[in-house]
């Protein structure tokens, strides 16, 4: 879920209001979105990727954080390079390749089952289907 | 519906396209391109709503070369329960050739090359796609109006489908579109069960086309769930093709796997916790994971999981109709409902016309909602011309009913949240609709059918709680839909698994329809044409 909206990196350009498909944010007061319904963030990671400033966190679990989560501070996030990795992932923003230029997944085998005896598992990197599915 | 009618907007326009997602915008930039005048509105935000806005997906991008077409269609004959249609798949597979490579040319989609220097245009990454198709339907001068929920349909006199009203949930103001022809583009639903990108997936334009008199059908075909790590929303159960599922003490779970072994998972996850690795990845396959689909490792990279070599807990979410392939019946060959005026295309119709009962990956769904969508948007600009701009003067009615108008004693406005966990409660567990059972799903059923009375009776809200309401609703609807179908058909087809009927029955060799709102019906479908044939 949305955890973080950091007040220095934030330019007040609302593009998280307006993108969110939830409709999780409101503007705030000073300017500065606020994290008005929480409970409605499908955790998407779209706020994310149109920050064109790198100042919101989504947090990969399904649920609020515990207050004194390292995932809720900005100082540990921007240590770590979470802060902006899922945009930097996808190669958004200036200077950057688009993910989508160099987004060969891997050739997908047939699902392996669990148990089974090894030659009725594939062997990985075998199989026909290449990219997502 | 209209409490402060100063604050109202009201548009008019030739077609009105309801969702923004892969088949709402294919359909809004073809009816524009056809000269008709467009609004295209969406529950959230056109460009991230929706399944595909935050993931990746596969393409059923097939030359057009005879046998490789062929094999594409006849690879899943057997996997749909000979349910899908040649003729569809044809189309299908045509015009999903046609929009990729316009997507390629004309909306500039950075394509990965391969070592052969052309395209590889077999798979979209979902943030890139969604922000090209809203540049290009709005560069075809469509209107959009996002954070805008439709509410209801409107309906003329003679029963067509005349526009529609809703809600804009950052004015706080309601609003109506008078138009010539409406494309419902809604999505499937998933249930509010946080599937990567489908809680706007709430089974919103099902209720309103039933509410006009359409029907539907496939709907037994909804037990859609897909691996996520535990903690987390991120589906993408191919990649667990490469893993092995463990008990919590670290003993493989026999038999479990993304494919063939899901209902193992299902089974296990009823009475402990399941642990997968992924460990038959090779590094240059993690590699490869990595760029084909940078959201998957979020949930890893975050908590510090290493997802090849960790043994990290998982769980199935229900992914419903999103990923299953029931839906609004299609009435004619370009999205046509049997209500006049009002079209479907993607995941609110159903995809049993080319994939039968199962889908497993997102190839085929991603290519039916550029395709239908592409048609019914060209249909709706051709319906429109022919009513006329008269038809934007109609009287017209609106056609909602539950939670909008209801026939006793409005109850508390947050009642939809008592709705919700109903639905919840009797949708989400494996052992209702995942691993299926008549004597399960028959008092599910009972309790979905008791709601859903007290629900017409008292459910009303107004503003933002009405469209919560309204899709707690839709929700209601769509569950009751699905077990009324998935106890009609005593057999197992598709993805449809009875355990008390584990065979497929040659006599049930057709579609159903399901229908109604109060008094369900179902009915083998006497429109199917060109089934595939069961070959032994």
């Amino acid at each position: 879920m949305i955890e973080v909206v950091s007040t220095d990196r934030c330019i007040e350009c609302d593009k998280c209001v307006e993108v969110c498909p939830t409709n999780v944010f409101d503007r705030g007061a000073d300017g500065i979105p606020v994290i008005a319904r929480q409970s409605d963030c499908q955790t998407c990671f779209m706020c994310e990727a149109y920050c064109p400033v790198d100042a919101l966190f989504v947090a990969p679990t399904a649920e609020p954080l515990e207050a004194e989560s390292p995932l809720r501070d900005e100082g540990h996030l921007v240590a770590t390079g979470l802060l902006g990795s899922y945009r930097k992932g996808i190669g958004w923003g200036h200077g950057r390749t688009p993910g989508a230029l160099v987004a060969v997944g891997p050739a997908l085998p047939p699902a392996r089952i669990s148990g089974a005896p090894a030659s009725a598992s594939p062997q990985p990197g075998k199989g026909s289907a290449p990219l997502t599915a | 519906m209209t409490d402060s009618p100063t604050d109202n907007l009201t548009l008019t326009t030739d077609v009105l396209v309801i969702g923004g997602g892969p088949a709402g915008t294919w359909a809004a930039l073809k009816a524009a391109r056809a000269g008709a005048d467009v609004i295209l509105a969406d529950k959230g935000y056109c460009g991230t709503s929706g399944p595909t806005a935050s993931g990746g997906t596969g393409v059923w991008y097939v030359p057009p070369l005879e046998d490789a077409r062929e094999a594409a269609m006849s690879s899943r004959d057997k996997m749909g329960g000979y349910l899908a249609d040649r003729d569809w798949m044809r189309r299908v597979l045509n015009q999903t050739w046609d929009n990729m490579n316009e997507l390629a040319e004309e909306g500039k989609y950075p394509f990965p090359v391969g070592p052969d220097g052309q395209q590889m245009r077999r798979g979209l990454q979902g943030p890139e796609y969604m922000r090209i198709q809203r540049r290009r339907v709005k560069r075809a001068g469509v209107r959009i109006l996002d954070h805008s929920p439709v509410l209801e349909l409107l309906t003329d006199s003679s029963g067509a489908v005349a526009g529609a009203a809703g809600y804009r949930r950052q004015e706080g103001t309601h609003y109506t579109v008078r138009a010539g022809a409406v494309v419902l583009a809604t999505g499937g639903c998933a249930f509010l069960s946080r599937a990567l990108g489908t809680n706007v997936n709430t089974g919103d334009g099902a209720l309103m086309a039933a509410e006009v008199g359409a029907e539907l059908s496939g709907m037994e075909f909804s037990t859609a769930y897909a691996i996520a790590p535990e903690f987390s929303t991120v589906t993408k159960t191919a990649y667990y093709n490469f893993a092995t599922f463990y008990h919590e003490d670290g003993s493989v779970l026999e038999g479990a796997g993304s494919q063939g072994g899901r209902s193992v998972i299902a089974r296990a996850l009823l009475n402990e916790r399941v642990f997968c690795t992924i460990d038959a990845a090779t590094p240059e396959d993690q590699a490869a994971m990595r760029l084909g689909q940078v959201n998957f490792f979020l949930p890893f990279d975050r908590m510090g999981i290493n997802p090849f070599t960790d043994r990290f807990p998982v769980t199935l979410l229900l992914e419903g109709t999103v990923r299953g392939t029931g839906g609004v019946h299609v009435a004619g060959d370009h999205g046509e409902t049997s209500t006049p005026g009002l079209y479907v295309a993607g995941d609110v119709a159903t995809r049993e016309l080319i994939c039968g009962g199962f889908t497993g990956g997102g190839s085929h769904n991603s290519a039916w909602a550029m395709s239908s969508g592409a048609w019914a948007g060209q249909a709706a600009a051709r319906y429109a011309t022919t009513v006329g701009h008269s038809a934007r003067g109609r009287s017209v009615r609106a056609a909602g009913e539950a939670a909008l108008r209801p026939t006793g004693t409005p109850g508390r406005p947050d009642a939809y949240q008592d709705v919700v966990s109903v639905v919840r409660d009797e949708v989400h567990p494996y052992d209702t609709n995942y691993l299926r059972h008549g004597d399960r799903l028959t008092p599910a059923l009972e309790t979905l059918n008791d709601t859903w009375r007290e629900l017409r009776s008292s459910l009303y809200a107004t503003d933002g709680d009405a469209v919560r309401a309204r899709s707690a609703a839709a929700m209601v609807a769509h569950a009751r839909w699905m077990y009324t179908s998935a106890l009609a058909r005593t057999e197992s087809r598709g993805m449809h698994k009875r355990q008390d009927y584990r065979e497929l029955d040659p006599a049930q060799h057709h579609r159903l329809l399901v229908g109604g709102l109060d008094e369900l019906w179902t009915a083998p479908s006497p429109w199917t044409r060109d089934l595939a044939s069961v070959v032994s």
